[in-house]
């Protein structure tokens, strides 16, 4: 009997979400501030998460650009900040275009003084992005590794140009946020960033629902066949690019949001969030959490990256050792994650193994089949 | 004139390094249908193993022959790359044919593991490791068959890899208290000298050439010539072809498959390996000197078209020759007098960041008309 299928108490339900509420009020006060902010990033962190799951566990495309709309957002956000609290700088312009010679500011910078369009453009502006460079890629039927390639070429694109405009948006060097002001009140501040914490985990707990209700459904019944046969929900009257081009902008959207909450936390955005290993690990907190469970995805976020931390603070260059060994293990020995193993026959197979559990007997012939058939 | 010639060697010199690294990405990729994250990474083996080649050439015995090291660790760096590679097939790749989405991401882990290994162990010690796995996977192979099918087989390969071991230890102890400087871990980049011979420059029709740019051309244009005549000459390279066809029917005709893919991959490896002889001569080595050109190489791949070494040589020339086209701004020289919102455009472009991203654009661009690459496979099969 797998555990998905327990139907838990309502009464338990209920009370697991008290607790988890009175954890994240409470999250500020038990944490030091250190770990809370650390705690706060990696929540943010899931969010994106989230979206890969969607597009890679869901719907099979395997994006290695998601650093891209992760950046975007963030990028959003930070210009947003620098403006409004640049006041006091020559020109009314942030600082770090005096050292550049910019007295003008480029235009596209002109939209993020208002507030509202800030908070529209952090999850639209990714969004869009996401949807032109899916729709140009899926139009073609280009899919699977190709696909992955493409994004990951993508990521370099954009690694590139951000990371050479200097006079645009400061180049390497990325936006600094932990110095500027919001409604008065510094943003690296600790009231702040405690501000910043809740606005996380409610968004995290929001973006799980949405993310339910998206794959629930007919909807979500598409996703999950174009990931299975692709040619199959073409024939029967669907077509898949626009489907897949949605996804892709919702998974670019959440991608926005977490890193608008992740720029404001860890007090800079700078082109490193666009760089390859970043994206390929988002997919990996997904794998290791298991892919097409949405909890898995948050889970496997939040606690890679606590593990990294923890790790890295221990003992520095061991690090790369582990997640790349966590890698293939994940791959070769655990490939439906951590959640879906437990969900799935993993715990009856271990039982079996130590005796502890009868065997099922089915037809040999039958499971045979199928891995040729997957193999194809 | 001249700057036609200077601009068509420059691209020359650009796509050549590519070539010789995507050769062996079009292989692995082409024929087995895996992607490997690590060929970076095999690259930077094979430039580690030119900068050890080096130091050892330097020692009092081999210093009358300093100036063929170069020579000498091209084949090194086939050998440990391939050696490498090997491993990484026998291991961990075998398990996820048909998935090249999973090789991906363990490939990728590998890679991660390999960086962090040649920072953190002694290069004298990874020397050490190289050459017990080679005698560790290669002794076995030559017993006589009498042995091989005996059923004791077993315990001969065990004591073959304690041979390789102990082999391997006492190489890596001879090697780091020999050479001093590598008998440290260190997560410093190291510079390959050239030999004096390959230093300076060559005149050729009035213009003067850097001698490394043309040993890597040639090491190219060897690498390719090799690599088809092996694949469409030898018997071997016959049933790579035969089991990228039709593997179960290859299969069914008495074609090992399991060794098929073990050479394969051994080769695409090495090749990476050979490639990482060419990094070497053009800049500093460090751990991460492969991840620089993996992109550019899938999309060398990408471009070319799947399993088409023609078409991977034409997209590696035509992105070198475009990148030095838009990077050093030369279409301004070509034409002084252009518009001036154009000129603007090109001189925006004009520097090596920012033609990369042009080239990523315009090969995405070129992706909307030709989906499959250059040379795309020919089937009717509604998926590929």
């Amino acid at each position: 009997m797998s555990l998905s299928k327990i139907k838990f108490d309502k009464k338990i339900v209920l009370s697991f979400w008290i607790i988890l509420i009175a954890l994240i009020i409470a999250a500020p006060t038990l944490l030091p501030v250190f770990r809370l902010n650390l705690l706060g990033r990696y929540l943010s962190l899931s969010i994106v998460a989230l979206g890969v799951d969607l597009i890679w566990g869901y719907t099979g495309l395997l994006s290695l650009g998601q650093g891209i709309f992760f950046a975007l957002g963030g990028y959003c956000a930070a210009m947003h900040l620098q403006i409004t609290s640049s006041s006091e700088f020559p020109n009314n312009i942030p600082e770090f275009f005096a050292l550049y010679g910019v007295e003008k500011l480029p235009f596209f910078w002109e939209p993020f003084r208002s507030p509202v369009f800030t908070f529209l453009a952090i999850w639209i502006i990714p969004a869009l992005v996401a949807g032109l460079i899916g729709f140009l890629v899926f139009r073609n039927r280009i899919k699977g590794v190709y696909f992955s390639i493409l994004t990951q070429a993508s990521l370099l694109v954009f690694f590139n140009f951000f990371n050479g405009q200097q006079k645009l948006i400061n180049g390497t060097n990325g936006l600094k946020t932990d110095v500027t002001q919001l409604f008065g009140q510094m943003v690296g501040s600790e009231s702040m960033q405690r501000i910043f914490f809740w606005i996380t985990a409610i968004l995290v707990i929001a973006a799980w629902f949405f993310a339910k209700w998206v794959v629930k459904g007919r909807f979500g019944n598409i996703l999950i066949g174009i990931r299975d046969d692709e040619p199959r929900v073409r024939f029967t009257g669907y077509n898949p690019v626009i489907f897949k081009t949605i996804i892709f902008s919702i998974a670019g959207s959440l991608a926005g949001i977490s890193g608008a909450l992740y720029t404001v936390q860890s007090g800079i955005v700078s082109p490193q969030f666009m760089t390859v290993p970043f994206s390929i690990e988002m997919v990996i907190w997904v794998a290791v959490g298991g892919r097409g469970t949405l909890l898995g995805a948050i889970l496997g976020a939040v606690f890679i990256n606590y593990a990294k931390s923890l790790v890295s603070e221990a003992l520095p260059a061991s690090w790369m050792f582990i997640q790349g060994g966590l890698f293939i293990l994940v791959v070769t020995a655990l490939p439906e994650g951590v959640l879906g193993w437990i969900q799935g026959d993993g715990p009856r197979n271990l039982l079996q193994r130590f005796g502890l559990k009868r065997k099922i007997e089915t037809y040999p012939s039958l499971e045979v089949n199928n891995k040729e058939e997957n193999n194809e | 004139m001249e700057l036609l010639l200077d601009s068509l060697f420059n691209g020359v010199a650009i796509g050549s390094v590519l070539l010789v690294a995507a050769l062996g990405l079009a292989i692995v990729f082409g024929l087995m249908g895996v992607i490997n994250l690590a060929h970076g990474e095999l690259m930077m083996l094979g430039a580690y193993t030119t900068y050890v080649t080096q130091l050892i050439f330097k020692l009092p015995i081999l210093k009358p022959f300093y100036n063929s090291y170069i020579i000498v660790s091209i084949f090194l760096a086939f050998i440990v790359s391939g050696v490498v590679g090997i491993l990484l097939e026998k291991t961990i790749i075998r398990k996820l044919y048909g998935s090249p989405l999973e090789t991906l991401l363990a490939t990728w882990g590998v890679s991660l593991i390999l960086q962090q290994f040649v920072r953190s162990v002694p290069l004298a010690y990874g020397t050490g490791l190289v050459i017990s796995l080679l005698i560790g996977l290669f002794l076995p192979t030559t017993f006589p068959s009498k042995i091989k099918e005996s059923i004791n087989f077993k315990y001969f390969k065990f004591s073959s890899w304690i041979f390789a071991a102990l082999t391997g230890v006492l190489t890596g102890s001879v090697i780091s208290s020999s050479v001093s400087k590598l008998s440290r871990a260190s997560a410093r980049n190291v510079d390959v000298t050239a030999p004096s011979w390959m230093r300076g420059q060559v005149e050729i029709i009035g213009t003067a050439f850097p001698k490394t740019r043309l040993m890597i051309i040639v090491i190219t244009l060897i690498s390719v010539i090799a690599i088809t005549l092996f694949l469409n000459q030898s018997a071997w390279g016959m049933r790579i072809r035969a089991v990228t066809q039709n593997r179960q029917m290859s299969d069914c005709l008495g074609i090992s498959t399991e060794k098929v893919d073990i050479i394969t991959f051994g080769i695409g490896s090495g090749l990476a390996g050979v490639a990482g002889v060419a990094v070497s001569l053009l800049g500093s080595v460090g751990p991460n000197v492969g991840g620089n050109y993996i992109v550019g190489c899938f999309m060398v791949v990408v471009l070319g078209g799947v399993g088409n070494l023609l078409g991977t040589v034409l997209a590696s020339f035509g992105i070198g020759i475009m990148t030095d086209l838009i990077g050093a701004g030369r279409l301004l020289s070509i034409w002084p007098d252009m518009p001036l919102p154009l000129s603007n455009t090109i001189n925006f472009f004009a520097t090596t960041s920012m033609a990369r991203v042009m080239i990523f654009a315009l090969i995405v661009i070129f992706l909307q008309f030709k989906p499959t690459g250059l040379f795309p496979q020919k089937g009717r099969m509604v998926e590929n």
